[in-house]
């Protein structure tokens, strides 16, 4: 079975980071055979995060910063789907940073793509997190004065068991880095480097193309020493590809019920379940 | 016969512990219990109080007065003593200061038994003894109250108590067929007889213990509990989990509810079913954290940027938490909206006797479409409808259509749309959701006289406090009658209306400084309140309050 996954006409700028990262995502599903009925695509509010209206699959388009809690939701009650999130910098490590922290704590078998394009697109143009100190944005005009966030020093310090850095200019790594990710039994994050055409004159989809480099194939994804290390790497040269990758217990499999049984949605529905609760209560 | 008992002592001191074993003894005996609950914000310290009060009648609410005082500190005599009816008790350890009231060596019986956490358990025995309640009844309750390896301690505890005590009175045992439960764990029972299947909230009292019921009971149910980062977190997943498909809540206390209005005004335009609560304390901000108002019910009804349709219910009582609370799951999954429980700490903390609940009652209606039912090539979402209420499919049941959710203004796909008619279109079909809710909205309960001189309008937790002192004021002079709202938003008003026109005063009574109910009445109808008895203390109004400033206000006419 080959399943074709229906795109619309987004409303992104021409150039933009966005439109390779929907068509490496596009590959990695037509790649694993995975129906799109059986995807739910969630993310927050941005450019990135308008991912679910140029793509035919299930899509929960929520509120900026939160779209991991109702992936957590939505995987908890059904297993079987495959839960993908698509949001920007600003929606993950900004707004949302508090979910993503303690969703790597929960470790839930979701996907997690930040397309990092180190600004605010759709508010156009302030610093986001990940904004380098000193850069001169719409809002900040002599300079960003925080320190930016490193998102996979982050994820890893907080026992993330996935982690990957891709970049939108080669959709085939991308894209195999995104399968990796959708197959890895647990919370994978997911940081791609992204260029906004428009905002973000600093990095450029030519200052990205200089500085990536891919992590070599005997790199060893399991030592976590070494992930931290290359993590901190942010500059003239950028690696990509994954970082850290170990087997870790999932949330769900925390909860027995969860694990060995039908999804919650199948439950069947029977107050009279209910009724020897009331026991405890004569 | 009327009777309350009042145990005071510091927190930490274990008096939940003697409270919960001596209201379950008064409940086995047959008697109508009602326990109000005074705590403070302490985990040590400080001076917490609970009252028993029991009868051979029904009972709705807590006395003022008591007939015994059982004091773990000197604390809890100087500041009750005066709630003490003539004739009535105190029982305090024998190293108290106090002279002229019962003193017993209960520290010391407790050292001569190797556990000085029994006192209380003494005590209790001394009042069994006092009230004439059967022996065998208490003794049968211990054994089933504490664990295994205390059961024969308190056994022995209790018989010493029971023994140095003098019988006053003697209370004939009657049939034991009610439950004693407060509102919270109603409202989780309901919930989960519902079949939620997704919990998940971050603790905030006093909605805490709907929380940690339903999690103790999880793995038996299968319900995924969830204590989120905070509570933005909670009304996002759960609305996840509800989009997924199965039932999902999650509650908070006014501070943790104001950081889910965004979610809610989501759950608006999302059109996803989903039921929360709030359990209110007295604000603004942290406020009393341990004590109880109504001053949110404004806050509720408005909550959410934006206009979509909401219900918001109001819970009355233990049994209305239970049957509210299902019937708001099936209102949601009807209209797709979000159902606001609205309910406060009296109601959450207060045990109560009353009839077992029957789960025959509750029924599950889903209003969940079969893919094959869609004729729509690519499914809408939010397709146009005559109801407004658009056909709904789960993600990943369906085997083929699409499933697409927005927060933005979207088409009937579901995919962002900005033209002048989409929105409109759309506004109209979601808020024509609420026009159909308004015809299946219940009216407020009606008690006391055909046609009453004096209306008493209040809603929620009040229920109780009014219904007694409409009762009371009835066995002098059938002047009285009270409506209490349950469902409050939409706002039922026919009820009203027709008491009102029979009644010469209209006087609202609620627990906020602002007169929030009034001023639904001023919104939405032309009838004129006399007069707002109110209360903002943070303590719960029962009936004697009431009586009280109700004859403040009426000494001008004859009542
Ligand atoms: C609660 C809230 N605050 C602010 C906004 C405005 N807002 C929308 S997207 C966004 C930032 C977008 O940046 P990013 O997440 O990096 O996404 P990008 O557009 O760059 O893809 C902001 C501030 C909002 N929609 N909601
Ligand atoms: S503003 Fe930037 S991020 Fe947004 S679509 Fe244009 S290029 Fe892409
Ligand atoms: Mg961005």
């Amino acid at each position: 079975m080959k399943c074709e996954y229906e795109l619309y006409k987004p409303s992104w700028c021409p150039g933009c980071g966005n439109y390779m990262i929907r068509d490496a995502l596009k590959k990695a599903l037509e790649d694993l055979e995975i129906n799109p009925s059986k995807v739910v695509l969630v993310s927050g509010i941005g450019q990135a995060a308008k991912m679910p209206h140029y793509i035919g699959l299930n899509g929960f388009n929520g509120l900026h910063g939160r779209a991991l809690p109702p992936a957590i939701g939505i995987k908890m009650s059904n297993k079987y789907l495959t839960v993908i999130v698509e949001s920007g910098d600003g929606d993950t490590y900004g707004e949302g940073a508090n979910h993503f922290i303690h969703t790597i704590r929960r470790n839930v078998d979701i996907a997690h793509f930040v397309h990092n394009n180190q600004i605010y697109g759709l508010t156009k143009g302030q610093g986001s997190p990940t904004t380098a100190l000193g850069q001169k944005t719409t809002l900040q005009f002599d300079g960003v004065k925080l320190n930016p966030l490193n998102p996979l020093a982050l994820s890893l310090t907080m026992g993330a068991g996935f982690v990957a850095r891709g970049f939108s200019g080669d959709i085939e790594h991308l894209s195999n880095l995104m399968k990796e990710a959708i197959l890895y039994k647990g919370y994978a994050h997911v940081d791609i480097l992204q260029p906004c055409v428009v905002w973000n004159k600093i990095n450029t989809f030519k200052w990205y193309k200089d500085r990536v480099y891919k992590l070599n194939d005997d790199y060893d994804y399991t030592d976590f020493e070494l992930a931290y290390k290359k993590s901190l790497e942010f500059g003239d040269r950028i690696p990509i590809g994954i970082f850290y990758k170990v087997e870790k217990e999932t949330y769900e499999q925390r909860f027995p019920f969860v694990e060995n049984g039908e999804p919650l949605v199948k439950a069947e529905l029977n107050p009279t379940n209910a009724q020897k609760l009331l026991e405890e209560f004569y | 016969m009327d009777y309350s008992i009042l145990i005071g002592g510091a927190a930490g001191q274990g008096i939940e512990t003697v409270v919960e074993l001596l209201e379950k003894i008064i409940k086995r005996a047959g008697f109508n219990v009602f326990t109000y609950k005074d705590y403070m914000s302490m985990v040590r310290g400080g001076h917490n109080f609970m009252q028993i009060r029991f009868s051979d009648d029904e009972i709705y609410t807590y006395n003022s007065k008591v007939d015994i005082i059982f004091a773990m500190t000197q604390e809890t005599i100087s500041k009750h003593h005066d709630k003490l009816k003539s004739g009535g008790i105190i029982i305090c350890d024998e190293s108290f200061e106090e002279n002229d009231f019962i003193k017993l060596p209960l520290q010391k019986l407790a050292k001569d038994l190797g556990n000085t956490k029994v006192v209380g358990t003494i005590g209790v025995g001394f009042i069994i003894k006092y009230l004439g309640i059967s022996y065998d009844i208490a003794a049968n309750t211990i054994k089933t109250f504490f664990k295994d390896e205390n059961i024969d301690v308190n056994l022995e505890a209790f018989k010493i108590g029971y023994n140095i005590g003098e019988n006053k009175y003697q209370l004939q045992s009657l049939e034991d067929d009610k439950i004693l439960i407060n509102g919270n764990q109603a409202l989780a029972l309901g919930a989960i007889a519902a079949g939620v299947k997704f919990y998940c909230g971050y603790p905030m009292t006093p909605s805490t213990s709907v929380m940690s019921y339903i999690s103790r009971h999880a793995n038996e149910m299968g319900i995924v509990v969830d204590q989120v980062e905070d509570e933005v977190a909670a009304l996002n997943m759960a609305l996840g989990a509800s989009f997924a498909g199965v039932r999902a809540m999650t509650g908070s206390s006014g501070g943790g509810f104001a950081l889910m209005v965004e979610a809610l005004s989501l759950a608006g335009i999302m059109e996803i079913p989903i039921v929360l609560f709030n359990a209110q304390r007295p604000g603004p901000a942290t406020g009393l954290s341990t004590r109880s108002e109504q001053g949110d019910l404004r806050f509720v009804i408005h909550a959410g940027h934006g206009e979509f349709p909401k219900m918001v219910i109001a819970l009355r009582s233990p049994e209305d938490a239970f049957y509210q609370t299902a019937r708001a799951f099936n209102l949601a999954d009807k209209y797709q909206i979000p159902v606001v429980l609205l309910t406060d700490e009296y109601l959450a903390d207060y045990d109560m006797t009353i009839k077992p609940f029957d789960f025959t009652k509750i029924t599950i209606e889903r209003y969940i479409s079969n893919e094959n039912e869609i004729e729509d090539e690519r499914y809408k979402r939010y397709k146009y409808t005559e109801s407004g209420i658009s056909p709904r499919l789960v993600p990943g049941i369906a085997n083929e259509k699409l499933v697409l959710v927005d927060s933005h203004e979207h088409n009937e796909y579901g995919n962002i749309d900005e033209s002048i008619e989409t929105r409109v279109n759309m506004m109209k079909k979601r808020m024509k959701k609420l026009d159909n809710l308004r015809t299946e909205i219940q009216e407020p309960d009606y008690i006391g006289a055909e046609n009453p001189e004096y209306l008493l309008v209040g809603f929620g937790s009040t229920y109780g406090a009014i219904k007694e002192a409409v009762l009371r004021l009835n066995l002098t002079s059938e002047k009285f009658g009270a409506l209490i709202f349950g469902d409050i938003y939409p706002f039922p008003v026919e009820r009203l209306n027709y008491y009102s026109n029979k009644a010469k005063k209209i006087i609202v009574v609620e627990q906020n400084y602002l007169s929030q109910l009034k001023s639904l009445i001023d919104e939405y109808t032309d009838i004129k309140v006399d007069k707002s008895i109110l209360k903002y203390d943070g303590r719960a109004i029962n009936s004697d309050d009431i009586i009280q400033e109700l004859n403040k206000f009426l000494s001008n006419y004859t009542i």
